[in-house]
């Protein structure tokens, strides 16, 4: 019997042959923490340690409040920066690089084969190169520090394979949005789920990874796909370390395989207040807004920009919408400037903000008032989610986010 | 071990959002401030009314959504010594264990509890008992039995490094 990219990488790590409910003690290629790091410090100097296992295994974020919104933030990110020069953590990337997932992709530090963990449960993300990327606490991520290892339970994996091309107006996150609506919030919970067939393979990196990226939204522990050609273009002589990639056996015993057709897919929408919530545009369609959302560890990479921008080309967001921009790093900031959608969408109206998460899970910069309805590009809508539990929030593509701005309502972007 | 308290019931699909509000995640580090806020948005009552011993109920998937690990201490911070749900979303899991919180799985005592009733947990029986009767749930496996038996993952760290 063969083995599932999870039960293989987990006995390649474990040192032994492992199946699916066993216990497997491992050692992480990589643990990323983000401002969380102030309070992980806190918990690593408790465990009476004076030095980290492996300084080079950490790779440390600040994306989640920058620039600081007050000084309660402002000091945990002092903290994490005193305790980077202290251990001499030399994967640091201040508040100026970006979201903490993009940002490690885009340095090389995201393996196919490798595992990776991070006290952010969007490390799913990591699949989408090939990596048993999960979320991990904040103590497992102090102990790591101190011992190098976590535990893991081997998942069983479910196979999502999908066909068929993306219809005019539709992309990757309407596809993710469709699986977490029609098997549900817990439909993967504490199981692998590996993204497999022709439409995968011929998607974009940018595209690719939004699936892992909300893979955690179906209760998942990992996302995985076969890293593509592109992906491994994309890694030559970025790739920080020599790696290679594991493979589901062609005889792997899939818990459940589930195939979706996109041929006919048209855009989703979640609604408040559950990222399970989800319906076809067009019964949404219509719905006013206050605020576009456009950013997120999910949606705010170039060819999300190429797509906002090219919609808002000439054209003015309605007056009563705030549409606030935030870029997932450094990186693509300078190349959505270079390439002149900076202009455009700063042109069209909208607020160009910095990089990092921002109002993600509700911190700072663009909470929305009491009553006000956000459309949004990121992975969540939880009640409370954006900063205010008396606000609503909508997930969207940023394609039907950039329409939508424009019109002033959830719009469907091929009617436009 | 054997945790006697009244029920606090909710349903399926509880987050971590509503539990422990994104908003204080990197303002408080005081447990006992985060207690103050614990399921803010899910149960204003909550956090005023709520009494050491008490245990949570929930429906499936409970603690899904970001894994931070606030939501897991501010409700045993509040008092709550036992969370028993139908599934639990395995971060949230994970961080019960690991701050000595027990997590239970049963989804027939779930089904029969009442809210604001008083039932029994009895840990080393493996059994819930409440009004409708008495249930049974499978023993945690040993490695994660551990963590818990020695209070939470720092504790037990502590004890295999020979820092405590």
């Amino acid at each position: 019997m063969g083995q599932t990219f999870a039960e293989k990488i987990l006995s390649k790590y474990s040192g032994r042959t492992v199946v699916p409910g066993e216990i497997v003690e491992v050692k992480p290629d990589i643990a990323m923490s983000h401002d969380n790091t102030a309070a992980i410090s806190v918990t690593f100097e408790q465990l009476g340690v004076d030095k980290l296992d492996d300084p080079d295994r950490h790779v440390i974020v600040l994306d989640h409040c920058t620039p600081p919104a007050n000084e309660k933030f402002a000091m945990n990110h002092k903290i994490t920066r005193n305790f980077v020069k202290k251990h001499g953590i030399k994967h640091f990337f201040d508040i100026e690089q970006g979201i903490c997932h993009q940002v490690i992709i885009e340095n090389g530090l995201c393996l196919p084969g490798t595992v990776m963990v991070g006290a952010d449960s969007h490390s799913t993300t990591y699949g989408a190169f090939g990596a048993f990327g999960t979320g991990i606490g904040r103590s497992e991520t102090a102990v790591i520090m101190a011992t190098g290892k976590i535990w893991f339970r081997v998942p069983e994996t479910i196979k999502i394979i999908i066909h068929g091309e993306f219809p005019d107006g539709v992309g990757s996150k309407d596809l993710i949005l469709k699986i977490v609506g029609e098997i549900k919030a817990d439909g993967a919970l504490y199981k692998a789920v590996e993204f497999a067939g022709p439409t995968i393979e011929n998607m974009t990196i940018s595209s690719r990874i939004v699936l892992p990226n909300m893979a955690v939204e179906l209760g998942a522990k990992i996302g995985y796909m076969i890293p593509n050609e592109e992906t491994l273009e994309y890694l030559e002589g970025r790739a920080q370390k020599e790696f290679e990639v594991v493979e589901s056996d062609p005889d792997a015993h899939f818990e459940k395989v589930l195939e979706f057709d996109i041929s006919d897919l048209v855009p989703q929408i979640a609604c408040p207040h559950t990222v399970d919530n989800v319906k076809p545009i067009t019964e949404v369609e219509g719905t006013k807004i206050d605020e576009v959302f456009f950013g997120s560890c999910t949606n705010a990479r170039l060819e999300d920009f190429e797509v906002v921008a090219e919609v808002l080309k000439g054209n003015q967001i309605h007056a009563d919408v705030r549409m606030l921009v935030f870029p997932a790093s450094k990186d693509i900031f300078l190349e959505a400037m270079r390439l002149g959608y900076v202009q455009t969408i700063a042109e069209a109206g909208a607020i160009i903000m910095n990089t990092g998460c921002g109002p993600c899970m509700g911190n700072h910069e663009g909470v929305p008032a009491d009553g006000e309805v956000v459309l949004a590009t990121n992975n969540r809508n939880y009640k409370g989610r954006l900063g205010n539990n008396e606000s609503e929030v909508y997930l969207s593509s940023p394609l039907v986010s950039a329409h939508s701005a424009i019109k002033g309502f959830i719009t469907d972007p091929r009617n436009n | 071990m054997s945790i006697k308290g009244k029920v606090w019931k909710y349903g399926d699909d509880i987050n971590t959002d509503v539990i422990f509000p994104g908003k204080y995640t990197y303002t408080i580090s005081d447990p006992n401030e985060m207690a103050e806020h614990a399921l803010e948005d899910l149960d204003p009552d909550f956090a005023k009314n709520v009494k050491e011993n008490d245990i949570i109920v929930g429906g499936k998937n409970f603690g899904c959504g970001s894994g931070r690990e606030q939501a897991a201490v501010c409700i045993r911070m509040a008092g709550i010594r036992a969370v028993i749900a139908k599934s639990f979303s395995r971060l949230y899991f994970r961080n019960c264990v690991n701050n000595g919180l027990p997590v239970i799985v049963s989804a027939e005592a779930v089904d029969a509890i009442e809210n604001g009733e008083i039932i029994e947990v009895d840990m080393d029986k493996g059994t819930i008992t409440c009004a409708a009767g008495t249930f049974e749930f499978p023993a945690l496996p040993p490695e994660v039995r551990g963590i818990f038996e020695d209070g939470g993952l720092i504790p037990h760290t502590k004890k295999i490094l020979g820092t405590d």
